[in-house]
């Protein structure tokens, strides 16, 4: 139950303040105000105690938003229902920032009246929300629009309204991956995990029925064992293990108990309809090779290789690596074969870029770092070498089998469903020791 | 000091800060001075070659950066490079960064020392100025070790600039004040002195302040300097304003200075030779003089110098405490300053006169201000204010003005600040209690604290009420009534409810003729008080209601009704519980006789220091209250002090609770509380009632006895097996109560005589009960006192004859009234006659009326003490005698005997601590004996030498009988 919301800007200023219990007075927007936005970046944790009264945050670029109770709320829940709160407002209004806030302040106020009740989050799907909370002028609803949006709203299918027809039933598919990973300098893998979505966008007439089908390892297992000769084929790395899911509401969790399937009636327009985490067969589709050499006390060679992991037909794109340097650099002299690299001063690191890089090649840069001598006997911690690239596979592994689509009401079949499946890759917290 | 050029503008500092400043968020902020580091470390690692204008710009961006809280781990180098710069804006930005960032351990520390130890040598006086800021800024120990023989060079110097004499003399201050064992002391010390005479009147001021801070560590070494000071202080104080030209702020000659010569004076007392000491006098004078002028100008800078002054000058005086005219004229000057406007004035008026108060000069002077200050409490806006008013009124407070503080503090109380109230409640109680001429007026006062604050009013004030009207009989009535009409008010505090159970449980029958607070009206009324009472206030309800059952015995049976009552008797609260099954059981089994006795009234308290004052010194902190409290301390002989917290509540229960009753009840439960037995607790004396006949019983009672009276004396009952040998005129029994007012007189196998006794001032009143202890009546049954020569005019008892017929295992009480008119020597004789079984019965006993019961202790100082002891020095009132020791050398015992004696125990009194010194005045119609002794026990010989003074050598003599026999 929360007690209330605040929205601030970075200097700390309110920007919304929407209170849903008497128990939390106008001296908690103060509370936070001073001992999280002005704590000079003391506070690091996403909830915070003060006087008893917790407040729970997330920031966007420079806005604070802040949940606050007074009980012992589902922290989980808040942090779902804010990130939920930031999915609405973007989808509305676009980039969340003071700006935007500002000149949206009336259409935030409606949606907090509709998404929380008494502080009780209720329907806070986007498309729900559209078809009644509008940017436009107040145009009088019919009689049955109005009933049409209470049995909407009311009824058993909150996310999608009847009657939606499409001249082109059309599908899109996106399995959106970060990858993180920390290794060792000598090349041992410390901690990875892929962390996956798998985003839809529907274009669907009426209210179709969908199946959607992965390499899913138990379920692979399963139809293993019902016909013994697609065993061989599909077993080993075909399939893969995912270690937690969550699904959309629209998902029939019920029948994902009982069968693993993963059927449901989707939302129009786009939403996630997965989440999931795997630890298990990664692809990691870069390798780093660092080499650091201390020459004195005021010189450092660093020497760094990276090696491309994947399909020679792929091309990875964005590629940045990040190379840290000491606190008292004096000045770098950097060659880099491939790409652009720079070193800037204002983060402590030497920042190389490459546009594109195909699978299974390699390209390395050499730098050399003058340091200042000085009287702090304290040792650089050297810093780990971060990179970010994006690559158009699924690192986990994970394959789109099918994708079905019923609607017995329309005469629509599953064939005249135009799909499109993406898979893009992501770098989460990619990091090598060096 | 050398221009500023306009090279030093600084254009690339003033770009990065603006820089900073328009920084939107943090993480900007911290790229942009990332950015900035490495340009600056670019720069000092790249051309070596950087010119004093850059070096000093980086150093300077890098002490910004430091100062926004970021660490800082290069460029130390370059800053200490800048101290050897010639330019001084490139010195001084070097000086500010090693005083600000360079820590004492730092291997650079040898480089700056350098660098500092040349700008001292140097000539140029504002490079010595800027290494002695540094000095001063820095003030390590390391700085302190390398430069302390330096200084004081500097500042003796006959060459030396003013200035640099100033920053020396301040940068030698703040040395001695971080690590003083550095600081030597040398023959600068009597050169420094002399720097009160300087010519620049900025030396005089940093030197004064240099020296005042010596001589509080060796006022020896620097009592040259009060002379010297005093001679400044006039030249200043008498010149014309416009003469010490820079140093004359608002029209005020040198402020800083004056004020801080006159706090340079306050380390010494006033000056002996009468010169200074004139000239001094002259000095404050024209100061409080040129107080009364009308100001030079409206400027508020201008009157708060001239103020600043003032108050120095008025605490020199306070300081001083020598003169009267001067202390007086201070006072009417802070009278004035009590009505002015600024609020700051007021208090500082009401805080000094605070401390003036207390000077015996002037104290009639400060009254005078009374009707302002009880202004200042009721109209002033700042609570801080109020509360020194608070304080002041209690300073000046006197028996003269008693009542009038004491109704204004109470009518201020209803409003007052709730921070201050529960000081305010014990400043009005030990006031009321102080200075109370009528009794009366000091129950009403408590009452109505209580009334108005009784959340504040704390244990300690409603148990010295009580211990108060217990100890006078004159305001018992009184107090009854008015408690009666307090608790009549719909809602009541606690407190009060406390108050008035214990009141009307001890005197509600002086009230009970009234047919408007007959005993049922009473209790009706505590009883409807008793349910939203706290469990410890509803025990001492019991106590109370169980004290009606003996006062009024008419309305027993409604007290047993609320004492059977599951409420009481099933009680989850042990303590109630208990009270009310041991209380319901003594209303029912114990006949009125028994029933009298055990719910006895009260005996008085003996005399202790008031723990009110106690626990506002406490919670002042000590010094707090001033030592004026003792010297102004009225001796109230007939006031008597109080006793600790816990006796009264548990002497209250005592009087049922422990074995005595236990015993009675034969409920064979162990003596719950553990009772702190006063001397005169009924406890002995209920034993012995109750023994009945059975010897078992009565062994057991005995054995109780020990347990309870803690000074016993007598070696064994005299218990006489025959009745025909039975006149006890042995001294042994008399003495036996020297100390000790109840108990068991006397013992056979056919009676026992149980004695409680009260003496007040020269009076005094004696219970006898006599005790049946056959099953056989006694007839004819009389008793008579007979006093025998000189006793007859020395003493007079009245009598009332008791029933000539006692019946078997009754007890029959005899009240005996005694006046002593002057001081005797023997002991009366009672004499009884009875019949039993046919055989007249004749015995004698001495009762045990000795001059000493008529003593009234008296409180007072070592220093009072031995002044009367001086003054008692004919030989004729001195009695001095030295024996052995009776009984084991017990210091507690001892004491409880001294005390049991009748005089007052001065602790803290005789400089060996194991001696005992005791002060009281015996009371006799026709004259009062005041008697001071002192028993000194020495252990190794088990020897006491007891030594006793008092004006009258009979009274001495027979004091010091009857003491030394109790050791």
């Amino acid at each position: 139950m929360i007690g209330g919301l605040f929205i601030y800007n970075h200097k700390g200023e309110v920007l919304i303040s929407r209170v849903y219990r008497d128990d939390i007075g106008r001296n908690a927007v103060d509370a936070f105000r001073v001992n999280v936005i002005h704590a000079r970046q003391q506070v690091r944790s996403p909830v915070t105690n003060i006087a008893r009264t917790s407040f729970f945050h997330v920031k966007r670029s420079n806005i604070w938003l802040a949940a606050v109770t007074k009980q012992n709320v589902n922290a989980a829940m808040v942090f779902e229902f804010l990130y939920k709160m930031c999915d609405v407002m973007t989808a509305y209004f676009g980039k969340i920032s003071e700006e935007n806030i500002k000149n949206n302040f009336v259409l935030i106020y409606e949606l907090l009246d509709e998404i929380l009740d008494f502080g009780y989050p209720q329907n806070s799907e986007t498309g729900a929300l559209k078809t009644f909370i509008t940017q436009q002028g107040i145009k009088s609803q019919t009689k049955e629009e109005q009933s049409q949006i209470t049995s909407q709203v009311t009824g058993q299918i909150g996310w999608r309204r009847e009657g939606i027809k499409y001249r082109r039933n059309e599908l899109f598919l996106d399995v959106l991956e970060s990858v993180n990973l920390l290794m060792s300098p000598q090349g041992q893998v410390l901690s990875a995990h892929v962390s996956g979505r798998v985003v839809m966008k529907s274009y669907l007439s009426g209210m179709p029925e969908c199946k959607f089908g992965m390499n899913d390892k138990i379920v692979i297992d399963k139809q293993g064992k019902g016909t013994a000769d697609e065993t061989s084929k599909s077993s080993g790395k075909q399939s893969i293990a995912i270690d937690d899911c969550t699904f959309h509401q629209c998902v029939r969790l019920s029948k994902f108990d009982s069968e693993r399937s993963i059927s449901f009636i989707p939302p129009d327009g786009e939403y996630e309809l997965m989440r999931y985490r795997t630890t298990k067969d990664i692809i990691l589709p870069f390798r780093v090779i660092p080499l650091v050499r201390e020459v004195g006390r005021t010189k450092l060679e660093v020497k760094v290789v990276i090696k491309s992991n994947f399909k020679p037909s792929l091309l990875a794109q964005k590629i940045e690596v990040r190379i840290p340097t000491p606190l008292n650099t004096s000045g770098v002299q950097v060659i880099c074969m491939k790409g652009k690299a720079k070193y800037k001063a204002s983060e402590n690191a030497i920042v190389w870029k490459i546009k594109r890089m195909a699978g299974m090649k390699e390209s390395q840069i050499s730098a050399e770092i003058e340091l200042l001598p000085t009287n702090d006997k304290k040792k650089w911690a050297r810093p780990p070498i971060s990179m970010n690239f994006e690559v158009p596979f699924a690192p986990s592994g994970l394959k789109v089998r099918y994708l079905k689509v019923f609607e017995p009401k329309l005469n629509y079949s599953d064939h005249d469903v135009i799909k499109w499946v993406r898979y893009i890759g992501r770098s989460g917290i990619y990091e090598t020791r060096c | 000091m050398p221009a500023v050029s306009k090279g030093d503008g600084m254009r690339g500092l003033a770009v990065f800060i603006s820089d900073i400043r328009n920084c939107k968020s943090k993480e900007a902020e911290i790229k942009r001075i990332n950015k900035e580091l490495a340009n600056i470390r670019s720069k000092f690692k790249g051309d070596k070659a950087l010119d004093g204008y850059s070096k000093k710009k980086y150093v300077c961006k890098l002490l910004f950066i430091f100062l926004l809280g970021h660490d800082i781990d290069f460029g130390h180098m370059e800053a200490v490079n800048l101290l050897s710069s010639n330019r001084y804006t490139e010195k001084q930005i070097g000086y500010l960064f090693i005083s600000v960032l360079v820590n004492s351990n730092s291997e650079l520390i040898r480089l700056i020392n350098n660098g500092i130890k040349n700008d001292l040598a140097s000539r140029n006086p504002t490079f010595m100025n800027l290494a002695l800021h540094c000095i001063a800024n820095v003030g390590s120990r390391e700085m302190a070790e390398a430069f302390t023989a330096d200084i004081p060079k500097i500042l003796v110097a006959g060459d030396t600039m003013d200035s640099v004499k100033q920053s020396a003399a301040l940068c030698l201050l703040r040395l001695n004040r971080t690590s003083p064992d550095l600081v030597p002391m040398g023959e600068w010390t009597s050169r420094v002195v002399h720097l009160l005479n300087d010519q620049h009147l900025g030396v005089v001021t940093a030197a004064t302040s240099l020296i005042t801070t010596l001589a509080q560590k060796n006022p020896e070494e620097f009592k040259t300097s009060v002379s010297l000071a005093v001679s400044r202080l006039s030249r200043i104080v008498t010149s014309a304003s416009t003469d010490l030209q820079d140093y004359t702020y608002y029209f005020v000659p040198a402020p800083w200075l004056s004020v801080k010569l006159l706090r340079l004076l306050q380390c010494y007392p006033p000056p002996e030779e009468g010169a200074v000491r004139g000239r001094l006098t002259e000095c404050l004078e024209t100061i409080l003089n040129k107080a009364q002028e009308p100001p030079k100008s409206k400027k508020v800078q201008h009157s708060n110098a001239k103020n600043a002054v003032l108050f120095e000058a008025i605490s020199l005086i306070i300081h001083h405490d020598s003169e009267p005219n001067l202390l007086v004229r201070a006072c009417n000057q802070l009278g004035q300053f009590l009505q002015h406007r600024e609020t700051n004035l007021r208090y500082l008026a009401l805080e000094s006169m605070c401390t003036l108060a207390s000077s015996e000069f002037s104290h009639e002077a400060v009254k005078t201000h009374i009707e302002t200050v009880i202004n200042a409490l009721k109209t002033e806006r700042d609570v801080s204010v109020r509360q020194r008013a608070v304080d002041l009124l209690y300073a000046m407070c006197d028996r003269s003005n008693a009542q009038q503080i004491v109704a204004e503090m109470l009518n201020y109380l209803e409003t007052a600040d709730y921070s201050i109230r529960e000081e305010i409640v014990l400043k009005v109680a030990i006031l009321a209690e102080k200075y109370a001429v009528d009794y009366t007026w000091y129950v009403d006062t408590i009452l109505n604290l209580i009334r108005i604050a009784g959340d504040y009013v704390s244990e300690e004030v409603w148990y010295r009420v009580i211990q108060i009207v217990i100890n006078r009989d004159d305001v018992q009535g009184y107090s009854a009534k008015t408690v009666f009409e307090a608790l009549q008010a719909p809602a009541c505090h606690e407190n009060l409810v406390k108050v008035g159970g214990y009141i009307l449980g001890e005197f509600g029958n002086l009230i009970a003729g009234d047919p408007r607070s007959s005993p049922l009206i009473q209790f009706n009324l505590l009883h409807s008080k008793f349910h939203l009472c706290s469990v410890p206030t509803r025990a001492l309800l019991l106590s109370t209601y169980i004290k009606f059952v003996n006062l009024f015995p008419e309305i027993k049976a409604t007290i047993q009704d609320v004492l059977r009552s599951d409420s009481q008797l099933r009680n989850a609260d042990v303590e109630l519980q208990q009270r009310a099954v041991e209380y319901l059981r003594l209303s029912c089994i114990a006949s009125t006789d028994i029933l009298a006795t055990v719910l006895e009234e009260m005996p008085p308290f003996p005399e202790r220091e008031s723990s009110i004052l106690t626990k506002l010194k406490k919670k002042k902190g000590p010094g707090k209250v001033p030592d004026m409290e003792e010297t102004k301390k009225e001796r109230n002989s007939d006031m008597n002090g109080s006793t600790e917290p816990v006796s009264v509540n548990s002497s209250a229960v005592t009087m049922s609770t422990p074995s005595t009753s236990t015993d009675l009840l034969g409920l064979g439960l162990a003596p719950v509380l553990n009772s702190v037995a006063p001397a005169s607790a009924g406890g002995s004396l209920l034993v012995d009632v109750f023994s009945d006949n059975s010897p078992a019983v009565a062994s057991l009672a005995h054995t109780a006895e020990e347990n309870f009276s803690s000074p016993r004396i007598g070696s064994a009952d005299v218990v006489s097996d025959d009745p025909a040998a039975a006149v006890h005129d042995a001294d042994e029994l008399v003495n036996k109560f020297v100390c000790k007012n109840n108990g068991v007189l006397f013992e056979n196998q056919l009676m026992q005589i149980g004695l409680k006794s009260e003496f007040r001032q020269n009076l005094g009143r004696m219970y006898i009960f006599y005790g049946n202890k056959t099953s056989t009546q006694f007839l004819s049954f009389s008793t008579a006192v007979i006093c025998q020569d000189a006793l007859k005019t020395q003493l007079n008892i009245q009598t009332k004859q008791v029933d000539p017929a006692v019946d078997g295992g009754a007890q029959v009480q005899q009240i005996l009234n005694i006046e002593c008119v002057s001081d005797f020597m023997e002991a009366p004789i009672l004499n009884i006659q009875f019949r039993y079984g046919g055989a007249l019965q004749n015995m004698s006993v001495k009762l045990p009326v000795t001059l000493n019961k008529f003593f009234q202790p008296t409180e007072m100082t070592s220093q009072d003490f031995f002044q009367r002891w001086k003054q008692l020095s004919i030989p004729q009132q001195e009695v001095q005698k030295i024996f052995k020791a009776k009984h084991p050398m017990d210091t507690e015992v001892t004491k409880a005997k001294i005390i049991g004696f009748g005089v007052a125990l001065l602790d803290m009194v005789d400089p060996n601590p194991s001696n005992f010194t005791g002060a009281g005045v015996i009371h006799t119609k026709n004259i009062q004996v005041g008697c001071l002794l002192r028993l000194e026990p020495n252990t190794q010989a088990q020897m006491y030498r007891l030594t006793l003074r008092t004006s009258r050598e009979t009274v001495s003599q027979r004091l010091c009988e009857l003491l030394s026999e109790q050791f």
